[in-house]
């Protein structure tokens, strides 16, 4: 079918769009930027809430007695729009006031403030008074859980976590209840997300415009801890915020600033700066070893090995399936996450190596994400109580925290990570990328399987941003079939295939954020524009590309570890220390 | 709200209920109409076996049954009342009647005797102005009352 193509006139400036575009749409193709409030597309992802709800977005339409939603009307052959109309922007303004009367006045302290799309929209609009106070606010319900911040009293039923909560990650923990002002988004029955299906994902915080949906903060422990001089204090950082946390400090989207962020988090007083992709290399290592095992033995022609092999570095993917495919617990890999194979190696290995008593060592972990909050809160990962990781911090967060710090980011000279925990693969790095850690599982088991060097570690078709994605490897003969799929939706798609006996993989990646890691519910928020994902996942790329060592099993302090402590990738010790079991969680 | 485990017989009903509608989401709203008349309200459990059949996240079945007047999670009397509030019959006095079932039995719109016997509802308007201030009792109307005729009527379906 050949697409038809449309020509309009906006705001006196002709164009000429496809058949089916918006009037929103086709107004940011030449420059002008209508405001939108409710609405949010972010392309190239299933991340897409078109409500028309708000009427922040309306436009007069010559010929039409009524404004029209530009963002959910479509272009016609000879329409004529205006945007900016005394008309329009007194209908604008009187919609956001409307909104702002049933919202608190509580910018001062808000986590959102300076983030947030309300406040953008009534400092545009020129709102320099609330005209429509008076009546009582709705009283709606707060909740802290270990990940996220419920304050639906600043809710504004724009429902982008609603959509993102059931039509993209379907896990349908949150819905809207009730009607009229005793309207709110919360889970079944109106209960606290912690007795939902919530898998702690965060897309809701990540797409929430105003502040009811915000991260659990623990700066300010995060504070306490780095000025208490009886406690070491140790860091270690997720691959995916040193392509993000760049943007919070001013920066281009997909600038690397691996170097910055070492420097940064030495000025803060870490006594050591570790690297979570040294854990991501010793991930490999176990799910690599546990995939070829599984394989081997499959190949042997044992018909009781459970194909395919999942990956579970993915906390939110982990809740996912514990809640909704119980029936599969024993698919995924035993693997632990990184952050939390960091966690205990630091709190065993390295703590005994340098004598540090483990109620001393506080390991803090900074990652994109949110649902690493509630995981390093999992009792199994506690020893007599005493958590492997401490707590969790997001991206977002750190850059709060290095502001707070007098910190002038930018300026800041690159360092290097600590040893022995600092020390990466290119292979570790691009875990933050959807299809990162199908390519670094890769190259290891290759390379193990094969006995042969790979002649490029570049596993390009197994990279990219569409939902599901497939591809075959021939490992020596033997076609390896693997699948990657992003964002829960997509995931359950293929549970269900293998819940009905329709698998053709064997191995499975998983992740439960658009994007993989770099687009979690902690990183910077995108505020609907993929472009920014985009250029977070070329960076890790480019900083994988730009090291000498690229594959998990020739990281020289990953030998060591094996050599010193675990024997080899499955002994009892790395079982012990290194893997996890699941639980039936469902409702 | 406690969470009553359904006798087996009315859980299979529901089930037979979402499959005669073709378990098809979109006749959410008639399954829970028939659902409701099964015990008189949508508790809980039931709302999960909805959902569960029809492939909807339980939330959102909550969410419809919280949005109509009509559901409700709250288990009716077996004399339910209900209190037309439509201009006609509250021109007439049908809030000084709400008053008078509310102190005599002791409940307030929306709750259910402790001894299950009767629930307090108000609705708008049965259609029976030329009555007005109507009372509905179970499918009964009952017009023209004035407060002093509520006792006598509660006393009468002892």
């Amino acid at each position: 079918m050949e697409d038809k193509q449309i020509t309009l006139q906006i705001d006196h400036h002709f164009v000429t769009v496809q058949e089916g575009t918006t009037i929103l749409e086709a107004a940011q193709q030449i420059g002008i930027d209508i405001p939108t409030l409710c609405h949010i597309d972010l392309k190239g992802t299933c991340i897409k809430n078109t409500p028309a709800s708000c009427r922040i977005c309306v436009v007069e339409v010559e010929g039409r007695r009524n404004l029209a939603p530009a963002c959910a009307t479509k272009c016609t052959e000879g329409m004529v729009v205006r945007t900016s109309t005394l008309r329009v922007m007194n209908a604008r303004k009187i919609v956001a006031e409307l909104i702002l009367s049933d919202h608190p006045n509580e910018c001062l302290t808000c986590p959102k403030a300076g983030n947030c799309d309300l406040q953008n929209l009534a400092l545009r609009f020129n709102i320099r008074e609330m005209p429509f106070n008076g009546g009582e606010l709705s009283p709606r319900k707060r909740e802290v859980t270990a990940s996220i911040v419920r304050n639906m009293d600043k809710c504004i039923f724009c429902r982008r976590c609603e959509t993102v909560c059931n039509e993209v990650q379907t896990v349908g923990a949150l819905g809207a209840i009730r009607r009229g002002f005793n309207t709110t988004i919360a889970p079944a029955f109106d209960k606290m997300m912690t007795e939902s299906e919530c898998t702690y994902c965060g897309q809701c915080v990540a797409v929430c415009p105003v502040g009811a949906l915000t991260e659990r903060d623990h700066t300010n422990r995060l504070v306490e801890d780095l000025a208490d001089p009886d406690k070491v204090v140790i860091v270690q950082t997720a691959p995916a915020v040193r392509a993000a946390i760049g943007e919070e400090f001013g920066m281009q989207p997909g600038t690397l600033v691996t170097g910055k962020m070492v420097a940064a988090l030495r000025e803060l007083g870490f006594d050591y700066v570790f690297d979570t992709d040294f854990a991501a290399d010793l991930t490999i290592m176990e799910e690599g070893a546990e995939m070829l095992n599984r394989l081997t033995r499959y190949l042997d022609g044992d018909r009781s090995v459970r194909l395919p092999i999942l990956t579970s570095c993915c906390p939110a993917w982990v809740n996912f399936f514990e809640h909704q495919f119980p029936d599969l617990l024993d698919i995924p890999s035993t693997a632990r996450s990184p952050q939390q194979m960091f966690g205990s190696i630091a709190k065993n290995w390295w703590a005994e190596k340098m004598g540090i008593p483990r109620e001393r060592l506080v390991v803090v972990s900074i990652m994109p994400c949110l649902a690493k909050k509630y995981e390093c809160d999992r009792e199994e990962f506690k020893t007599d109580g005493n958590p492997d990781v401490d707590y969790s911090i997001s991206t977002r967060e750190l850059a709060r925290l290095i502001k707070r710090a007098n910190i002038s980011f930018t300026l800041l000279p690159d360092m290097d990570f600590d040893q022995p925990l600092g020390t990466s693969t290119g292979a570790g790095v691009i875990f933050g990328a959807t299809g990162g850690v199908m390519e670094a599982a890769l190259r290891t088991v290759y390379e193990l399987y094969t006995g042969k060097t790979l002649k490029s570690v570049n596993f390009q078709n197994v990279r990219g941003m569409s939902g599901v994605r497939r591809a075959t490897v021939d490992l020596d003969g033997f076609e390896l079939k693997v699948g990657i799929a992003h964002g829960l939706g997509n995931a359950r798609h293929l549970l269900e295939d293998i819940r009905h006996g329709r698998n053709e993989y064997h191995a499975i990646e998983i992740m439960a954020c658009p994007g993989g890691c770099i687009g979690g519910g902690g990183q910077p928020l995108h505020h609907g524009n993929s472009a920014v994902l985009y250029a977070r996942a070329n960076a890790l790329y480019r900083e994988d590309a730009g090291k000498t060592l690229r594959k998990s099993h020739e990281n020289p302090f990953i030998k060591t570890l094996y050599q010193e402590y675990l024997g080899k990738p499955l002994s009892e010790k790395a079982e012990h220390l290194l893997h996890t079991h699941y639980f039936n969680r469902s409702m | 709200m406690p969470d009553i485990k359904l006798p087996c017989d009315v859980a299979d009903k529901v089930t037979e209920i979402c499959a005669r509608h073709g378990n098809d989401p979109g006749e959410l709203i008639n399954i829970l109409h028939e659902a409701q008349h099964l015990l008189g309200y949508l508790p809980e459990e039931m709302q999960r076996i909805i959902a569960r059949n029809l492939n909807i996240p339980v939330s959102k079945v909550y969410g419809v049954v919280t949005f109509y007047a009509f559901f409700t999670m709250t288990a009716k009397g077996k004399y339910p009342i209900s209190v037309c509030m439509g201009t006609a019959c509250y021109v007439r006095g049908s809030e000084r009647l709400l008053e008078e079932f509310k102190r005599v039995l002791g409940i307030d719109v929306g709750q259910t005797t402790p001894d299950g016997k009767f629930s307090l509802d108000c609705l708008r308007c049965v259609g029976a102005c030329g009555l007005a201030p109507v009372v509905m009792i179970g499918d009964k109307v009952y017009g023209r009352l004035q407060p002093i005729d509520v006792k006598r009527i509660l006393d009468e379906l002892e």
